[in-house]
């Protein structure tokens, strides 16, 4: 069997992302029970060193492509690179981060190698599958699993066939964790020659990156809002607490769409994935696709009138009430037992 | 010469409002219950074409959706807004298709359109949350890509500068064209419908709904040829039909759980003063908070 092969993406400090750290973590796992090694890919410019931040994850072999014309990122070279080099390695699995950037070359990548794609997977694993129409026993395939229609269904997803077998997770789905500290990998230098003129007709004008100001990634506790807050001014209900908490204010899909919060607060499915110590769910149905990105959360309240809100069945607590009546009594009494 | 515009559209089952009535007595979703609407984004799309439009003196505003009879809705409903026409890619052939299957079967359709000039697609569709096919497609007509655009600030006969939404900031980027361009929901909202153009194409029907109509169409559609919709099906688009559909789509469903939300052990609650008391005394004893 190939390897596991993971798209390895680049801040503009020259770190290699969270998100890009996250899979190499779970590809390691992936790798053992393949029996398989682990390879990354990084596509970039003044990559000098950079294969030290990848080794402790436990990775066999570095791919670099270093250009002043890799950075930033474009779709048509770092696409170009990356199916030449699938054509000639024929990964098992490729995983890249279901970003900005992972989700606009993958797609174009998976067409090019006509093989399946899986996006947004809350869960990798490996598994058998025996197809009953051809009689064909298929052993090891990757099991992509994904809410899908709306978070109303999990899906497990496979490609029985193709090759690479290839999934984008998002940031915070899997856990980031090194291998160990000296492991020790080599480091391939990717040939350039494939690059033409026509990987270079779209053209950066101007770049604007911001630090998420937000951060409810790493939050312990957080105060998340849907639909059922009603409003952009009872939104600041939820600031109130967060503040006297020292938590982060979050956001369903829902409310976010309904324009109630930015859109860097929404947690989920198609958000960020968070495992605080406490998640106080606030006007919050509970649709899959929300609970895909809080579930993990270490205790959960929930704050709705409705007691039948799906999101009820995974709380501590259940409280069943206005959130205008509950959030300033849980100031005042954390206020008053605190002291 | 025409500046031609190709916007690709999906109907798709409204999963945003999946209300009590959509949830069947098991916990399983109630399809029938969901209304049939234009994906979000594909209209965030159908209003940048519309503003190139509105500014280029000869340009043509094209839909074209997959699905099945009954998606010819949205091609109505765009040409309300101010499309030129639109052709609905529809065949049982094509069921099941995933992601690259439908690239593909999109791309067929597109060179049938050809020569074009911007392919304009909302960024993904709320029934599958994927955002591959507008770069699949892309890949498939060896055209560039441009992913999550929220602003259109130049368009001429050879160039387009687009701002995009990234999650960590903004980005403008120009490219030559054609090129095939994703739509972001921080695009502005689709216009309204147009009263005019209500009028003039609440009439116009696909052949499959002709047949379906009890009124006669003959007399009218002579006189205004414009309000057929044309359905292309495999034979039209000179489909592999191994390309399509099921057997053309890499990817296979192995296993559908319906989500049957499950209770675990939960205390309930009011916002009594005695209850949000105990509630925040065993927090702050935990060392949960504080």
């Amino acid at each position: 069997m190939n390897n596991i092969f993971v798209y390895c993406e680049i801040t503009d400090d020259r770190t290699i992302a969270d998100v890009s750290l996250e899979l190499l973590s779970k590809g390691r796992k992936l790798a053992e029970e393949l029996q398989v090694k682990l390879e990354a890919i990084v596509i970039g410019h003044d990559l000098k060193g950079i294969e030290k931040q990848i080794f402790p994850y436990g990775v066999d072999r570095v791919h670099i492509a270093d250009d002043a014309r890799l950075f930033p990122y474009t779709t048509l070279p770092h696409a170009t690179l990356i199916i030449d080099l699938f054509a000639k390695e024929k990964p098992e699995v490729a995983l890249f981060g279901a970003t900005s950037v992972g989700r606009d070359i993958a797609p174009r990548i998976a067409s090019a190698m006509r093989c399946g794609l899986t996006a947004d997977c809350t869960s990798l694993e490996i598994g058998d599958h025996f197809e009953n129409k051809t009689q064909t026993a298929y052993k090891n395939l990757l099991y992509q699993i994904r809410p899908a229609f709306g978070g109303n269904i999990i899906a497990t997803i496979i490609n029985p066939e193709t090759r690479p077998q290839m999934a984008t997770v998002r940031e915070g789905v899997m856990k980031k964790e090194v291998y160990d500290d000296n492991y020790k990998g080599t480091v391939h230098k990717v040939d350039l020659s494939v690059l033409t003129e026509d990987d270079f007709v779209v053209e950066i004008i101007e770049r604007h990156m911001e630090q998420s100001k937000v951060n409810i990634k790493n939050a312990q506790v957080i105060i998340a809002g849907g639909y059922g807050v009603g409003s952009r001014e009872n939104f600041k209900l939820l600031y109130d607490l967060a503040e006297v908490l020292g938590a982060q204010v979050g956001a369903s899909r829902a409310a976010v769409d309904a324009g109630f919060v930015e859109h860097e607060r929404q947690i989920g499915q198609t958000g960020v994935t968070v495992r605080p110590k406490l998640y106080i769910a606030c006007g919050i149905s509970g649709a899959v696709q929300h609970r895909a990105g809080m579930d993990q959360s270490a205790q959960i309240i929930s704050i709705n009138t409705d007691i039948n809100a799906p999101i009820n069945h995974i709380a501590d607590y259940s409280i069943i009430d206005n959130i205008a009546d509950v959030l300033p009594k849980m100031i005042k009494y954390y206020k008053a037992n605190s002291k | 010469m025409s500046f031609k515009i190709i916007v690709l559209a999906k109907q798709v089952p409204d999963t945003r409002n999946v209300g009590k009535d959509a949830m069947k007595a098991d916990g399983t979703v109630n399809r029938a219950a969901l209304p049939a609407i234009f994906n979000p984004e594909d209209l965030n799309a159908l209003e940048l074409a519309l503003r190139i439009k509105d500014k280029l003196v000869d340009c043509e505003v094209i839909i074209l959706t997959m699905g099945p009879f009954r998606a010819a809705e949205i091609i109505r409903e765009a040409m309300y807004r101010g499309a030129d026409r639109g052709y609905l890619i529809t065949d049982r052939k094509f069921a099941g298709s995933d992601t690259l299957a439908t690239s593909y079967t999109l791309s067929l359709a597109v060179k049938k359109l050809e020569p074009y000039n911007l392919i304009l697609s909302g960024r993904q569709a709320i029934d599958g949350d994927t955002a591959q096919v507008g770069p699949q497609t892309a890949e498939k007509l060896n055209i560039p890509q441009i992913t999550y655009a929220e602003e259109i600030i130049d368009v001429n006969s050879t160039h387009i500068t687009v701002k995009r939404r990234l999650e960590r900031g903004v980005e403008v980027v120009k490219s030559k064209l054609p090129v095939a361009v994703t739509v972001h929901s921080s695009a502005p909202a689709c216009r309204q419908r147009v009263t005019k153009l209500l009028m003039k194409y609440k009439h116009s029907r696909t052949i499959t709904e002709l047949q379906n109509e009890t009124k006669d169409y003959t007399e009218l559609y002579s006189l205004r040829p414009y309000l057929q919709l044309e359905e292309w099906t495999v034979d039209d688009l000179h489909a592999d039909v191994e390309k399509l559909g099921l057997s053309g789509s890499p990817t296979k469903v192995k296993k559908i759980e319906n989500v049957v939300f499950q209770s675990k052990d939960s205390k309930v609650l009011t916002s009594s003063d005695a209850d949000i008391d105990g509630l925040m005394k065993e927090l702050l004893g935990s060392h949960v908070i504080g």
